[in-house]
């Protein structure tokens, strides 16, 4: 495997006070090992995170910007998803 | 402006309204501030202008960790090591972040590796200047590192979407190289003998107008802005970054009790800003022509690290490839 084939590796750091991981960059690099020695090394110099993962980015699937409309637009419809579509009285606490 | 004069390859720019189909529309979406992404068709120009740039930018990182790397070992004291350690990691880390982001427009880190190694790939001029002083890394964390502050923040709002997403972490990380660097300045100048300020002054002399020239020439001639004004990846033209960068760096000069060598400098009070004297151009160009004092010395640098280090690459390629097989069989 020479260097020109490392594998892209995208990287998500999850933040002590966070819920959830946020995608914050990329990387090559020969494997899994590496591609986290790396993350920490890259992504995590100021106390970023508590959990790292690395995906290559060949595993990810994303949707297409073009087909952003057909894709979301069902719920452009549905406001009564939303709490606040439906007004509580004064004197009820919901 | 750690990417200088990048070409557009662009003669004239077109406005919006003589623009037709897929650039039209292309126009439209910059014009309204939505962000270009990198599965999003774009002009072919505008694509090879952001590689150059971005390129330029990511080798200007990494070259930039030479002239201060050059003070690790002798760093006056534990506390600056550390300091200056942390700070050249940064470089490297940002290099990083803007290679990977070259790489979002379909070219490869080795392309670009191979073209800084082959001479054919520019970076900033400033990085082609020694550092003769400890009082040099000052110049540069103060001067080199606030330029670039004023150069990056509006690139946070450029059009290509990975280049601001990384402008905007790089920005983060470049308050503390400013910082640290007018820091050790504070204590030279102000707690320091008269000799640690003499350094500091002839420091200063040395790196004031390189530190002007990071901006580019002045706006009549720099025939590309225009064309990445449109496409929105500049936002302000080099000589308003110039003169913002001056009016903020003279107070601060005058707080570490240094001369700025422009015996031209001067309030102006009609207009609220510094007037200064004449750059020398000419220095400029032969510096980015490869006449500057570190240029064949920076770039050997950067091959022999290269080429002694393939061995580590060749190992960590090797031992996955092993781990793999065993994983399979």
């Amino acid at each position: 495997m020479s260097r020109s084939t490392w594998p892209l590796w995208e990287v998500f750091v999850r933040s002590q006070h966070g819920l959830a991981h946020k995608h914050v960059g990329s990387l090559h690099a020969p494997d899994a090992e590496m591609a986290i020695n790396n993350a920490r090394d890259v992504y995590t110099r100021r106390n970023e995170g508590v959990s790292l993962w690395v995906v290559k980015a060949a595993d990810i699937v994303a949707s297409s910007p073009a087909d952003k409309g057909p894709l979301f637009d069902p719920a452009d419809s549905k406001v009564y998803r939303h709490p606040t579509f439906f007004p509580m009285p004064d004197e009820i606490k919901m | 402006m750690y990417a200088q004069m990048v070409e557009t390859g662009v003669k004239s720019v077109r406005s919006v309204d003589d623009l037709s189909g897929p650039d039209r529309i292309f126009q439209e979406r910059v014009d309204a501030g939505i962000r270009i992404e990198p599965q999003d068709w774009m002009p072919e120009a505008y694509r090879k202008t952001l590689v150059r740039q971005i390129s330029q930018h990511a080798h200007s990182e990494v070259v930039g960790m030479l002239p201060e790397g050059n003070w690790l070992t002798r760093a006056p004291s534990l506390k600056r090591k550390a300091i200056l350690l942390a700070k050249v990691q940064d470089e490297a880390g940002h290099g990083l972040y803007l290679y990977s982001a070259a790489e979002t427009l379909g070219v490869s880190r080795d392309e670009l590796i191979d073209a800084l190694h082959a001479g054919k790939a520019k970076y900033s001029s400033i990085f082609n200047y020694p550092t003769l002083t400890w009082a040099d890394i000052g110049m540069i964390g103060w001067l080199v590192d606030g330029a670039a502050i004023i150069n990056q923040i509006p690139l946070c709002r450029c059009s290509y979407g990975p280049y601001a997403r990384v402008m905007v972490r790089v920005c983060k990380e470049e308050s503390f190289h400013q910082r640290q660097g007018y820091d050790l300045l504070i204590q030279l100048c102000r707690e320091g003998n008269q000799s640690q300020k003499d350094m500091a002054q002839e420091a200063l002399n040395r790196w004031w107008w390189p530190a002007l020239m990071m901006f580019g020439p002045p706006d009549q001639d720099s025939p590309n802005s225009a064309q990445s004004m449109q496409w929105r990846i500049k936002l302000f033209s080099n000589d308003e970054l110039r003169q913002k960068f001056v009016d903020q760096t003279v107070p601060q000069a005058e707080y570490l009790g240094l001369t700025i060598p422009d015996p031209d400098l001067k309030w102006n009070e009609e207009t609220g800003h510094y007037e200064f004297g004449e750059i020398d151009w000419s220095e400029f160009y032969e510096v980015l022509k490869g006449n500057g004092p570190c240029n064949r010395d920076r770039l050997q640098t950067r091959v022999r690290a290269h080429e002694e280090g393939a061995w580590v690459r060749e190992a960590m390629a090797a031992y996955a490839q092993k781990q793999a097989q065993r994983a399979a069989a």
